[in-house]
């Protein structure tokens, strides 16, 4: 097999820790860019989070948010320029907490924009404190006793959150933490693209992805917290899909 | 012959956004400016453009960002509070220099104040508002015919500068309604090509538009050092004020907006009954039109401010002028407006008794 370099994707070293999920999902990003051709008519978001210098690896025109607010710049963006292809990729604090309103209603109104959701159950940027995905009982740096045990409530799923809103065309959740769940993640990123493509509307997809440095956890033991623990609170497949 | 159109202020100003090639809008209702939305919901589809009536003031005024980047002309309208809560993405699109028109139709505060005129926001729009170092252009009219040409004004400035322009008005001036003229769209600047936008990178290296500069020196300090410098541009270029018997005058009255209207009205009474009243009313409040207030000092014994809040404005007033001269205050906050009687009874009243003299 030989190995492709994503025209999509500079030939950079990233700044992520060692395990993340992030570095897959834009690889797998990029790759779904090039595959539909897309590369010279995207605009993306940058959000706030780990991902703030998603421009730095990524080959076309990037705007970088305030936290949070990705869906309300991507809906200026699109409705201005309706033939481009315009997507989020957003981080679970930025998309699920300080962002809930913009995530919800951008997606009522059936923006044809596509959402790429990094689910790691934690705050990496900022050193480990609670997401509104964190898992019951999970340890952060502002749940040291494990989330619920100080009325903080219990993690949000998106998916199934916004499954109930009119205006979404498609939901689904994989994670990038073996070969068969990644290659099932690149269907689903592509998926998402080609439903913008279509003039669908909004499409979302989540990605459980490892943080080994927050979870305090090796590498290898990260890919098993997703399989064994998150997946079960989070069980990855389609939520929606018309 | 341009026609004459009698409309309500607000309406006005949304008929001449769109006039001056508005292609977006997005806003939250708030009183006292709601039919700067419900006018645009009808008439930009009609022209092509794009009215979004968004979730939040935080989302609209986020949805301007994403608007402007893609080159669009664009424009958000609130009132004081919704004002407040946009001042996290103004600071963003100010700091990405991206520009775009925000609309301020002021109502009583602080708090959730009361929907009666106020000119509460003063501080806040001419001294920066959000976070960091930061100026907006600032346009305050005092009649419909200001509204209609500043709005359009408003987005020449904004484009040339790539900075937000912001209107300054209050509930009086959005709610009440008389004749203008209103002449076609001519732009008084020639607006550079946009080769800053995000539109697809076919043809070219990809653009990124993005305010974390993580490094200080040559990069958030050079960058907080280019915007000063075109601040102090902008101050060149942007002085904006009407001056109404001041040659002669021995007291100076100034005040903005509807204000500066009333207080016209109280120095022809005064100039008629023989004092030797002028007024100066700032049109541009940031940058603050200092030059008029430096040669009245020369002359002007007095000054007067008389504004629609506790005393904001007046230190805009002493500062121009470096304290040269005393300058009283009339005003209050929360929905009080000034009549021309007692601007009147006040002028005379500082003449009678001229501050710093024994009484």
């Amino acid at each position: 097999m030989e190995f492709h370099y994503p025209d999509a994707l500079y030939n950079s070293h990233t700044h992520y820790c060692p395990g993340c999920g992030h570095g897959i999902t834009h690889r797998l990003v990029a790759e779904v860019i090039d595959e539909l051709g897309i590369r010279e008519k995207t605009i993306a978001t940058a959000p706030v989070g780990c991902a703030v210098l998603f421009y730095d690896y990524m080959k076309f025109d990037i705007i970088e948010c305030a936290h949070g607010r990705s869906p309300a710049v991507a809906t200026g963006i699109k409705r201005i320029l309706s033939d481009r292809v315009v997507f989020t990729y957003q981080g679970d604090g930025d998309l699920a907490a300080i962002g809930t309103a913009e995530t919800i209603h951008a997606a009522n109104r059936g923006e044809n924009i596509t959402v790429i959701f990094i689910n790691n159950a934690i705050y990496g940027m900022t050193g480990g404190q609670m997401a509104p995905t964190t898992m019951l009982g999970q340890y952060s740096t502002t749940t040291p006793k494990g989330r619920g045990k100080n009325g903080e409530g219990a993690p949000i799923r998106v998916c199934e959150l916004l499954s109930s809103l009119e205006g979404v065309c498609y939901l689904e959740r994989v994670a990038v933490s073996s070969p068969k769940d990644v290659m099932q993640a690149k269907r689903a990123i592509k998926k998402a693209f080609e439903n913008q493509l279509a003039g669908k509307g909004y499409s979302l997809v989540e990605v459980l992805s490892m943080c080994p440095t927050d979870w305090k956890l090796a590498p290898e033991d990260a890919l098993k917290f997703v399989n064994d623990d998150m997946k079960k609170i989070f069980p990855l497949g389609v939520f929606k899909d018309r | 012959m341009a026609e004459k159109i009698l409309l309500k202020g607000n309406e006005l100003l949304a008929e001449a956004a769109v006039r001056a090639g508005c292609q977006f809008f997005a806003g939250y209702p708030i009183t006292p400016q709601n039919e700067v939305s419900e006018y645009l919901s009808w008439r930009l589809p009609q022209v092509g453009g794009v009215f979004i009536q968004a979730e939040s003031e935080v989302a609209a005024i986020n949805m301007l960002f994403g608007a402007s980047a893609a080159g669009a002309r664009c424009m958000t309208s609130s009132s004081s509070p919704g004002i407040s809560l946009k001042q996290e993405g103004i600071s963003y699109i100010t700091a990405a220099e991206l520009p775009c028109v925000i609309v301020n139709i002021q109502r009583g505060g602080p708090g959730l104040g009361n929907i009666r005129a106020a000119q509460g926001d003063y501080f806040q729009a001419v001294k920066g508002g959000g976070h960091g170092d930061y100026r907006l252009i600032v346009l305050a009219p005092a009649t419909l015919q200001e509204v209609y040409d500043l709005t359009m004004n408003a987005f020449d400035y904004a484009d040339y500068w790539r900075n937000p322009v912001m209107i300054l008005g209050d509930g009086i001036l959005g709610q009440m309604a008389e004749p203008v003229e209103t002449k076609p769209y001519k732009p008084i600047l020639q607006i550079p090509p946009k080769d800053y936008i995000l539109d697809g990178c076919k043809g070219r290296a990809p653009r990124v538009i993005k305010t974390l500069i993580l490094k200080p020196e040559l990069g958030l300090v050079t960058h907080n050092e280019e915007m000063q410098a075109k601040y102090r541009k902008i101050e060149q270029a942007i002085q904006l004020c009407e001056e109404y018997e001041t040659a002669d005058a021995e007291l100076i009255v100034s005040a903005y907006g509807i204000p500066g209207r009333v207080a016209k009205g109280a120095v022809k009474i005064a100039r008629k009954k023989g004092i030797k009243a002028g007024l100066i009313r700032p049109v541009s409040l940031w940058p603050f039109p200092k030059k008029p207030f430096v040669k009245a000092a020369q002359t002007a014994k007095q000054f007067l401010v008389v504004e629609m809040s506790q005393g904001q404005f007046i230190e805009d007033v002493k500062l121009a002028m470096e304290c040269r001269r005393p300058v009283e205050f009339l005003g209050k906050g929360g929905g009080w407006y000034p009549t021309q009687e007692a601007i009147l009874e006040k002028i005379e009243q500082m003449l009678q008794s001229p501050k710093g003299a024994k009484s």
